[in-house]
């Protein structure tokens, strides 16, 4: 079979005519924004923290005597290893950063040289699930925050937007966890028989409601990726005092 | 009634160009009506493959302005006045003249996947809807190929050698996932039809006229088993430890 | 000369729809070399195209059916003309063919405890018909697919056989060529099976695809087979008809069979009128009793109602349409309104997925939300080459038929879902019975060159002379056969439709292409012509004969149905040097048992 790379039917990169970059533009400018800027608060350590609020770059808190750098070194590691090897970043960053292909129909680098996820780094993806059960626990982590934001330092149940913010943010991740592939493989999807066994029949259901949220991953992930970038915000800024937490009553 | 310029490619893989031609664009008309237009009129040579009309069969695969589409859905109500509509043949496999491609390898690819297998018995078949509702989603491919076409594992970097495409990784999932089967394709996917090359960029979804979600269904669920089987030392353990069975029953 | 290449194989099989690939599977599994030859790509067929489902009395969801009454209804609907021995074994058998499908990996849809599932059909007493959603047929051709490949059938795709051998009487091989580059292929065989398919191309508006052109009967007439029952032309009441792009494409009777109801333009449900009076009593007698059926149906529960007229037989349907347009109460492009969209949308788009998605993208039409536009499309042929029902053989020594292309087993009128079953119970019979014939022969039966040759020259003429463009040649034919021979019929205009199709042959014999032999349909075209006129004058001359109306075959000048002669004869045509023989031979006599089953029905 001959190498049809080179053909006269198919001159340069596409033909296509609409506008294909628009959609891999936008996502490499939207991650870029947020890795700027989670790199950034990452390593400012500072700002994290006031009264009850606490930033979900810095949750949990992991203060230790032998640590000397940013807290938040040792928890993002898990989010961010979610979601760089969740499913639906994985398509996003291969096409707007590493143009295999930039979009569909368009060449973007070429020849035998490409191995998928077959060999290493890549094949490290396939450790999603592990970052899963991690992402899981931190997520855990976080309601509780939401929710001991609602308590003033003084003990009186207090409700500010910046709590109610925190609670969004956490409902958005948990939306974005779990609908996430490898939860939905692993609460249900293995199965080939879904009607035998009732234990069979409970998975399911499980899976069923899974599947509904893994089919909008995506719109999840975008929204549970800004929701945990502007708490963090948020909660910077009312720490370094330019607004006010919010409160209600 | 207005008219069409269609820009057709004509010819071999070695010798051929764009052709100009004029086709009056009546209500309700697709591209393969267009070609057939030219057919009846200027070019009776004109080579294409097609055979319902209807969306049913998968013959007519082409790239209409470079995106790879089924000629007979693609209609021209779609183009604006005097837009220049560009045919060409599917780029991913060798052409053998005008629009007519050489698809045989996807049938050598076929041939090499384990068929269906079902423990023999004489009983009538006990199963429930919900269980092959997932295998239903994948049995309506109509093999148009243009998943296989537009994968830029293929379609770039041209590694027929050792991915089986979509289109298979789809086949494979519709076996795997039915309740009745009982042979094990883990092995073979990873090291024969190699899924690891894909890279879930999810190009196959977008253009699957079926409207089947590749990627999401069945790539992704066929990845998560093989980590399952090679990548989850921990789940293997923990599976082994409560005695859990995959298959069901 | 130009070269070709050589294959051998005991048994060949062409056409790979629903019936090929079983036949080619049977032979394989009976320890023969087989060959399957296709003219489109494997899994394309037309086979893909059936919708509705696979009629098989396995009494799933009515337990009340049987093999019996499913012998009865398809010989009711084919009004007595079918091959008895054929409608019974095919009655008999469909159900294990169903569940053979089921074990090589077919995924039909489910009852709630578990079990094949059923739907309404026209013409069927109970729901029989074993269905994935509305692509049946795409189901079958892909099971029988992967079973083939995987039992190691060779397959030679894009290639169309021109021309079949003899040795004497019998039959020795057979000659073609790629579509891809016009090589000449020579398969040398001890037993052929046809399974081409119809003659839908012959019309303008037809539901089948271009491979649709009568090869079989195409080649089997030239091959010294008789085809009966040619005027039984089954034009099937709801076909797409606008925008014209798409005129004739089906629309699943499924859609009916789930509670689709016509209406005219006037919005009257207009099917009441023209039920028969000897099938009004399996039919709803209002408006509440059809919603009854359908409600139940929809809930998976049994009742006591009767279907709604809408499931009639599709003769009967098909007339009611054009009768309706003829008196002015069709649809602004010249159909009637099938409407499904009262129904909750979600369950039409899980029960109906192709209609919704073929209407929505096709016509830009919401089914879900307002009603379709349909009208009559030619679909089905049930006459085709005469066969023993046992063994599929035709008369022709090693040449075997099955499926559409043969004749006999749908009588005057062929039960919707009755296709896709008849396709795989005769399908094997066709394969077991070539394998028998070519394991008493023993060695290859001889060709000769000559033949090879002029089949060669045959092939070449349209490069080498001057004459019409085949396309247009197959438009003249499309139009004497609409004009002429089409859903009603008159002596006057049967007569001139014949002299035309006459004079349209020298036309056939003198078309020309240009262009080399690398995938040229016009060229391909040009051989197709030959098969086509065949059937169509076998349809008009047969139809010409038959001086009364009967299933799929109405005349406006004899309106009724015979209870005479016309009952008792099959119409048979066969070539006669260079013309075609015409003779009325008697239907096989259905033994006492079986005539048993009708008389206890009139009491």
């Amino acid at each position: 079979m001959t190498n049809t790379i080179e053909s006269k039917a198919h001159p340069g990169r596409t033909a296509r005519t609409d506008n294909w970059w628009a959609n891999p533009l936008m996502v490499a400018v939207g991650f870029g924004v947020f890795i700027a800027y989670a790199t950034f608060r990452t390593f400012e350590n500072n700002y994290f923290e006031v009264d009850q609020y606490l930033s979900p770059f810095y949750s949990p808190k992991l203060a230790f005597d032998w640590w000397h750098f940013s807290p938040a070194i040792l928890i993002l590691w898990i989010p961010a290893g979610f979601r760089a090897t969740c499913y639906y970043y994985r398509k996003a960053y291969y096409r707007a950063y590493f143009m295999t292909p930039p979009g569909c129909a368009v060449m973007g680098t070429s020849g035998t040289g490409y191995s998928g996820e077959t060999k290493f780094p890549f094949i490290l993806q396939n450790m999603h699930r592990y970052f899963f059960y991690c992402a899981a626990l931190v997520l855990l982590v976080l309601w509780y925050d939401a929710i001991i934001s609602f308590r003033a330092p003084d003990g009186r149940f207090t409700v500010s937007l910046l709590s109610l913010f925190m609670c969004l943010n956490c409902y958005l991740l948990s939306g974005y966890t779990f609908g996430c592939h490898a939860w939905r493989h692993l609460c249900g999807g293995a199965v080939s028989c879904f009607s035998k066994t009732e234990q069979q029949k409970a998975q399911f259901r499980i899976w069923h409601f899974v599947t509904k949220l893994n089919e909008h991953h995506q719109g999840w992930a975008w929204a549970s990726l800004f929701s945990v970038g502007l708490t963090d915000l948020y909660i910077r800024s009312v720490a370094a005092k330019i607004i006010p937490p919010g409160v209600l009553f | 009634m207005r008219k069409a310029k269609l820009k057709v490619y004509r010819g071999t893989a070695d010798a051929g160009e764009f052709k100009d031609y004029e086709v009056q664009v009546e209500e309700g008309m697709v591209v393969l009506d267009a070609i057939h237009a030219i057919q009846a009129k200027d070019s009776p040579d004109l080579a294409v493959r097609w055979n319902c009309k209807a969306a049913k069969c998968g013959s007519c695969s082409a790239e209409v302005n470079g995106m790879p589409s089924l000629m007979c859905k693609t209609r021209m109500d779609r183009f604006e006045e005097g837009e220049e509509i560009r045919v060409a043949p599917i780029k991913t496999f060798p052409i053998i003249k005008d629009l007519v491609t050489d698809v045989s390898w996807n049938y050598e690819v076929n041939k090499k996947i384990k068929g269906f297998s079902p423990a023999p018995d004489d009983k009538e078949w006990i199963i429930h809807q919900e269980d092959i509702d997932r295998v239903q989603e994948f049995r309506k491919c109509i093999e148009c190929f243009l998943c296989q076409n537009v994968c830029h594992v293929l379609r770039d970097h041209d590694r027929k050698d050792a991915f089986m495409g979509p289109r298979f990784l789809v086949r494979t999932a519709g076996l795997e996932m039915h309740p009745k089967d009982t042979a094990n394709r883990m092995q073979y996917l990873k090291d024969e039809g190699h899924i690891g090359m894909c890279n879930i960029t999810k190009c196959c979804t977008e253009v699957c006229p079926e409207d089947i979600h590749i990627t999401d269904n069945a790539i992704i669920p066929l990845k998560e088993r093989v980590v399952d089987e090679f990548y989850d030392p921990l789940g293997k353990v923990i599976k082994k430890i409560m005695g859990t069975d995959k298959k069901g029953w | 000369m130009a070269t070709y290449e050589t294959h051998e194989h005991d048994v060949i099989v062409i056409g790979a729809g629903g019936a090929g690939l079983r036949a080619a599977i049977e032979v394989s599994a009976m320890g023969l070399n087989v060959g399957l030859i296709c003219k489109s790509l494997l899994g394309k067929a037309h086979t893909v195209m059936a919708e509705g489902g696979v009629a098989a009395a396995l009494a799933n969801v009515d337990p009340q059916d049987g093999w019996e009454t499913h012998f009865k209804d398809t010989m009711n609907g084919g009004k007595l003309l079918n091959n008895w021995r054929m409608a019974q074994l095919h009655a008999q058998e469909a159900p294990d063919r169903v569940r053979e499908l089921e074990r090589w990996g077919a995924v039909f849809d489910r009852t709630k405890d578990g079990r094949i599932l059923q739907r309404a059909f026209g013409g069927h007493k109970w729901k029989r018909l074993c269905h994935v959603g509305d692509r049946t047929g795409l189901e079958m051709i892909r099971t029988l697919q992967d079973q083939g490949v995987h039992q190691g059938i060779t397959v030679y795709m894009e290639c169309t056989i021109s021309k079949l051998f003899k040795d004497g009487d019998k039959i020795s091989g057979a000659f073609g060529y790629y579509r891809e580059d016009g090589r000449y292929v020579l398969f040398k065989a001890k037993a052929v099976v046809l399974a081409t398919g119809g003659v839908g191309k012959i019309y303008s508006v037809t539901s089948n695809s271009w491979e649709y052109t009568s090869d079989g009967q195409g080649l089997a007439y030239e091959a010294g087979a008789d085809l009966i029952d040619m005027e039984f032309v089954q034009f099937h009441p709801t076909g797409m008809v606008w925008p014209p792009g798409v005129r004739g494409i089906l629309v699943t009777e499924g859609v009916r069979g789930e509670g689709g109801i016509l209406r005219n333009s006037k919005g009257e449900r207009f099917m009441w009128k023209y039920l028969p009076e000897s099938t009004k009593d399996g039919f709803a007698a209002d408006e509440a009793e059809a919603k009854e059926w359908v409600e139940a149906a929809i809930a998976g529960k049994r009742t006591e109602a009767r279907r709604p007229p809408e499931l009639s037989t599709r003769d009967n349907v098909a007339r009611a349409i054009y009768i309706e347009n003829k008196e002015g109460r069709g649809s602004p492009h010249g159909g009637v309104f099938l409407d499904i969209s009262y129904q909750d949308p979600e369950r039409v788009k899980k029960k109906l997925p192709s209609m919704y998605h073929q209407f929505k993208e096709l016509a830009d039409v919401d089914i879900t939300a307002g009603p379709m536009e349909v009208g009559p499309t030619c679909h089905y042929i049930m006459g085709g080459i005469r066969v023993e029902a046992d063994t599929a053989a035709t008369r022709v020594p090693g040449l075997f038929a099955a499926g559409e292309c043969a004749g006999g087993m749908h009588g005057a009128n062929r039960l919707g879902g009755n296709s896709l079953s008849d396709l795989i119970v005769f399908g094997r019979r066709a394969g077991a019975g070539a394998s028998d014939y070519a394991k008493q022969l023993g060695g290859f039966p001889s060709i000769n060159e000559k033949d090879i040759e002029a089949a060669i020259e045959e092939l070449e003429a349209p490069f080498h002379r001057e004459g019409p463009n085949p396309y247009d040649v197959a438009k003249q034919m499309n139009n004497i056969m609409d004009a002429h021979v089409g859903i009603f019929r008159e002596a006057k205009e049967m007569e001139i439709g014949i002299e035309k199709l006459q004079e349209l042959k020298k036309d056939i014999a003198k078309v020309a292409v240009k262009g080399d032999k690398r995938f040229n349909p016009g060229w391909h075209l040009c051989r197709d012509l030959k098969n086509m006129i065949v059937s169509a004058e076998a349809i008009a001359r047969s139809a010409n004969s038959r001086p009364e109306s009967r299933g799929a075959h109405s005349r406006l000048d004899f309106p009724d149905t015979d209870k005479g002669k016309w009952a008792t004869v099959n119409t048979a045509v066969s070539k006669d040097g260079d013309q075609m023989k015409l003779e009325h031979t008697p239907l096989p006599a259905m033994p006492e048992d079986l005539k048993k089953l009708f008389e206890a029905d009139k009491k």
